[in-house]
């Protein structure tokens, strides 16, 4: 801001006669690093918008794909990351705040608000951490492949599996034995490996069971990619109604592996081409990790401030320096809110 | 070691309670904005689908509210509004050499690689 240079002698400044632009050594360093950062994200979200625009398949719609609540289920759409942004927009705002309560010297108040910021920091990690379990593990009835060859996410209310009943041995169940733990990771696992056929479903231990399910409703299947009898075009890419039940179960029944794709891993994923679920575990894996270390350095310079390390030093820049970094995280969140969950 | 290089500087920062006030003022009205545009947005990404005719119309509003909000967290969080002019311009201005040179060649290509792809197919 409004330089005082008369008063300075060149051991005080930076070097020369004069400090660049009137701002401290630490300050511009930031925001050179800040600008190289900046640099890092625009190209990892330029290369993911490079590979969207050159990716012959269907790519997947961000209401589509991320449409779940914590306790309320699925069909919410976008409602969750919605929230993840409040709240990184609330604590840039507490970081703000900091920086203010510091130019006035305030330390009460930059402690205040910057463990707002750290508790807002661990919240949005958490989230992250919500989000990519839900993305691993994907929806509860997947991506299909049609006997036709195309590809259709499926989408309904799924029935809630009861009991797996043994009817077969295998190596550690007996007959009768009723497994009720973990019903729906086995249904998943047999189910994309081709073990389960009508009702029966074969588990790890070479054992046979009967399968306690209640009905599914409401299926309807969304094609994504074009076999030779079903389409992906606009007009008729939904299928709903008994065409849907048939098509899914005898994929779900065909006992081939693969024909089910649930969630997502470095492989293959149920929402779309394989280099989608890459870009977003490194974009907005890459993305947390800044938000991680963001918070560890709030911790760093809220113990300092605690400790009277800054008002000793009669000036809080150390609080303004992190907060630019903070204020960076959320702004590159808003773009990778924008490339990837809405457009 | 004491890093007096630093203080001077630094020390123009500081402002007065009446200031406080007024800046606080300022940083709740663009939380409230941004908070509108978040809302805004997810709204629009609910409601209006890909196939929609009105979504390349939508598209461009996410892009040009996305803009909006880097631009008010830059300029007023990161108070690059507040600084000298030409720090803003060392700042800003090789990023959107950088980056829009590097927006161009990467649609370019792209187009270039899906017509060879498509033909091919």
């Amino acid at each position: 801001m409004a330089g005082h240079t008369a008063a300075l002698d060149s051991k005080t400044l930076w070097g020369g006669k004069i400090s660049p632009f009137s701002t401290s050594y630490g300050k511009l360093m930031m925001w050179f690093f800040l600008v190289s950062d900046a640099l890092t994200f625009g190209g990892l979200l330029i290369a993911y918008g490079f590979t969207r625009h050159d990716c012959l398949e269907a790519w997947p719609i961000g209401e589509e794909t991320f449409n779940s609540m914590p306790f309320l289920g699925h069909g919410y759409p976008l409602l969750y990351v919605a929230l993840m942004t409040f709240i990184l927009i609330i604590s840039s705002v507490t970081m703000v705040l900091a920086v203010e309560a510091g130019h006035r010297m305030d330390r009460k108040g930059v402690t205040k608000w910057m463990i707002a910021t750290i508790i807002g920091g661990f919240f949005f990690v958490g989230s992250q951490g919500w989000e990519w379990y839900h993305f691993i593990h994907g929806s509860e009835f997947g991506k299909i492949e049609l006997a036709d060859g195309s590809v259709a996410l499926v989408r309904g209310h799924f029935g809630e599996i009861k009991n797996f009943t043994v009817t077969k041995p295998g190596k550690h169940h007996k007959i009768g034995d009723v497994i009720k733990e973990d019903l729906m990771h086995t249904f998943q696992h047999a189910a994309a490996a081709g073990h389960i056929t009508n009702g029966v479903i074969t588990l790890h231990d070479g054992s046979e069971a009967t399968i306690s399910k209640a009905t599914d409703h409401d299926l309807k299947l969304i094609v994504k990619k074009s076999g030779k009898v079903n389409k992906a075009s606009k007009a008729k890419r939904e299928i709903t109604g008994a065409k849907a039940e048939k098509l899914y179960y005898e994929a779900l029944y065909s006992g081939e592996a693969n024909r089910v794709i649930y969630g997502a891993n470095l492989k293959q994923n149920e929402y779309g081409p394989q280099q989608y679920a890459q870009f977003f575990f490194f974009i907005t894996g890459f993305h947390g990790f800044h938000v991680f270390s963001g918070v560890v350095i709030n911790i760093i310079i809220c113990l300092g401030v605690v400790a009277g390390t800054y008002h000793k030093r009669g000036h809080y820049e150390m609080v303004e320096k992190t907060g630019l970094y903070w204020h960076f995280v959320d702004l590159v969140w808003v773009f990778v809110f924008t490339f990837f969950y809405l457009l | 070691m004491e890093r007096d290089d630093l203080i001077e500087y630094s020390l123009d920062a500081h402002h007065s309670e009446e200031k406080g006030v007024e800046i606080r003022k300022k940083i709740y009205k663009v939380t409230i904005l941004l908070t509108l545009v978040t809302i805004i947005e997810v709204v629009l990404g609910a409601v209006i689908k890909q196939d929609a005719s009105i979504w390349p119309l939508v598209k461009w509003t996410f892009l040009a509210l996305t803009i909006l909000k880097a631009g008010y967290i830059v300029m007023v969080f990161m108070h690059l509004g507040d600084e000298r002019k030409w720090l803003r311009y060392v700042i800003l201005v090789p990023y959107f050499i950088f980056i829009l040179y590097l927006i161009f060649i990467a649609l370019w290509e792209a187009t270039a690689i899906k017509s060879v792809l498509n033909f091919f197919s």
